[in-house]
């Protein structure tokens, strides 16, 4: 019997204890983020899917179109392809596509480049009613970037 | 417990999941009841299976690495750390200290990170609303004190053969310092709210006693295995990395109820903060990663390398023939052995018990199925 009451006494001066956190917590500033409305500023350190570097002096893109990032990628999802102009000497870059549906965006491709000609996007609110949407064409966002 | 004739006459099968908010992902537990209680209850995975095992076998080491993170994509760097170390050791690369350092601190981060999802996970499984918007409040430090240096927030592909992928800074050593008071401050919040409440207490305490011999039978490891009374943890018993310099505790629980699985979590992460801030204080100089040849030759023959996940004991086995492929990579995961003891504990329970008990074992899912 005195252990009944006893319970009830320490039970319910737990509940109270518990409910002087919670009420604490109301006072204090508010936490969340109404995302849609708010946003927070991501880190530059983030690690969106690759885009082509746009080189300042020359207005255009660093890369030489060896395919290393292609050989490398483990899950096949970039696509890079090379022309010879007439009267150039070396490759130009004609196609750069990134199927974004299979990327684990391990970085790979980024690192193994020998020129530093990719970058990581800052894009996180991806969402897209078609799997197509996510078939990336790199070097046309990079066209869009140029001025 | 008896049962009335009408009762066994009244047997019945209750499907748990696939997709039921206790079992943390696509787990299906298959209930023969009757009335309130469990009889039998059995498991039945393989609604996540991805073939990693067998991805593994077919790409250069190197492309494994991202899918190390999403097998428990929870506690992901442990993961990473288990697999680049096991390449490590089979090739004999050398890793500078500073990166070892660097894995350690983040590794245990993630441990801490897993633990307070795991809290609110809990707490929300026995019906307490408001304990996980706390511990997604803490837990929200820890990403964005990781997604600073790794890029991302929860499936982390940091780690890379001889070192890690980038060198942390001092804005990244101030966040965790800070984090570190923060947290200490917390886990008064967490006595107070959590584990004194008398509710709390009474879904926990005495239910699914997980006895030393039945833990070392089903082969239980982690938090599980410690809440029963057992000492083991791959930190301690199998040092790796630079784990052997820090001075921390293993805590362990006195008789394997669900209350003691939480209390050892609970003071892990006080063991975890210890360790990171040791290792803060003695962080060396130098570079984070070491030269590594482009193509990792795997010689014939085998490795094994073990870590411990926020779950329990994480151990890769590879066997090399030669070429950069793996012939064959083995995970063992913690989670999976920890589940195999339901059968034969949830017999002749009650029904929220068995929700109790699923929830204290902390189990992810696609970590079992691979």
């Amino acid at each position: 019997m005195k252990q009944y009451f006893s319970e009830i006494y320490t039970g319910g001066k737990s509940l109270v204890e518990g409910l002087g956190v919670t009420f604490k917590a109301l006072c204090q500033p508010i936490v969340t983020v109404q995302y849609p409305r708010e946003e927070i500023d991501i880190t530059p350190n983030y690690r969106g899917h690759i885009d082509l570097v746009l080189d300042p002096e020359k207005n255009t893109f660093l890369c030489i179109s060896c395919g290393m990032c292609e050989k490398s990628c483990p899950s096949d999802c970039i696509k890079v392809k090379g022309k010879k102009m007439e009267g150039e000497k070396k490759k130009t870059l004609v196609l750069f596509e990134l199927d974004f549906t299979k990327c684990s965006l391990c970085g790979t491709c980024v690192e193994v480049c020998p020129k530093d000609a990719l970058e990581y996007s800052q894009e996180y609110n991806l969402a897209a009613f078609s799997r197509e949407a996510f078939h990336f064409d790199i070097l046309k966002r990079l066209e869009e970037r140029r001025t | 417990m008896l049962e009335s004739d009408f009762q066994k006459q009244n047997r019945f099968f209750l499907n748990m999941g696939p997709q039921h908010p206790s079992t943390h992902g696509v787990l299906l537990i298959v209930l023969e009841m009757s009335g309130e209680y469990v009889l039998d209850p059995q498991p039945v995975l393989g609604f996540v299976h991805r073939m990693h095992e067998k991805m593994a076998e077919s790409r250069p080491c190197g492309g494994f690495m991202p899918n190390t993170a999403r097998m428990d994509y929870v506690c992901a760097l442990p993961y990473n750390h288990g697999y680049v170390s096991l390449i490590e050791r089979k090739t004999g690369i050398e890793v500078p200290k500073r990166a070892e350092y660097i894995r350690v601190i983040t590794s245990e981060l993630n441990r801490v990170a897993s633990h307070l999802l795991w809290l609110g996970a809990y707490l929300l499984d026995l019906g307490a609303f408001t304990p996980i918007l706390y511990g997604f409040d803490d837990r929200e430090h820890i990403l964005d004190i990781l997604e600073d240096i790794t890029g991302s927030r929860l499936t982390y592909c940091y780690y890379r053969f001889g070192g890690v992928y980038q060198d942390i800074d001092d804005k990244f050593v101030d966040a965790t310092r800070a984090f570190i008071q923060r947290l200490r401050k917390r886990f008064v919040i967490y006595e107070k709210l959590v584990t004194k409440n008398i509710i709390f207490i009474k879904r926990t305490e005495n239910i699914g006693i997980v006895s030393p011999d039945m833990a070392l039978r089903y082969g239980m490891t982690g938090p599980n295995l410690r809440g029963s009374g057992i000492a083991y943890d791959v930190r301690k018993n199998e040092p790796y990395s630079v784990y052997p310099e820090f001075d921390f505790e293993v805590p362990v629980g006195a008789q394997g109820d669900c209350l003691d699985r939480y209390m050892v979590r609970i003071r892990e992460m006080e063991q975890s903060l210890r360790i990171i801030e040791q290792a803060l204080d003695r962080l060396p100089e130098g570079p984070v990663r070491a030269k590594v040849p482009k193509n990792i030759k795997l010689s014939p023959g085998d490795c094994n390398f073990a870590v411990e996940a926020a779950r329990g004991e994480l151990s890769y086995y590879l066997v090399g023939d030669g070429t950069s492929t793996p012939y064959r990579l083995k995970v063992r995961v913690p989670s999976y052995s920890n589940l195999s003891c339901l059968p034969e504990l949830g017999r002749g329970i009650l029904l929220p018990d068995l929700v109790s008990i699923l929830g204290s074992f902390d189990l992810v899912i696609p970590e079992m199925d691979r």
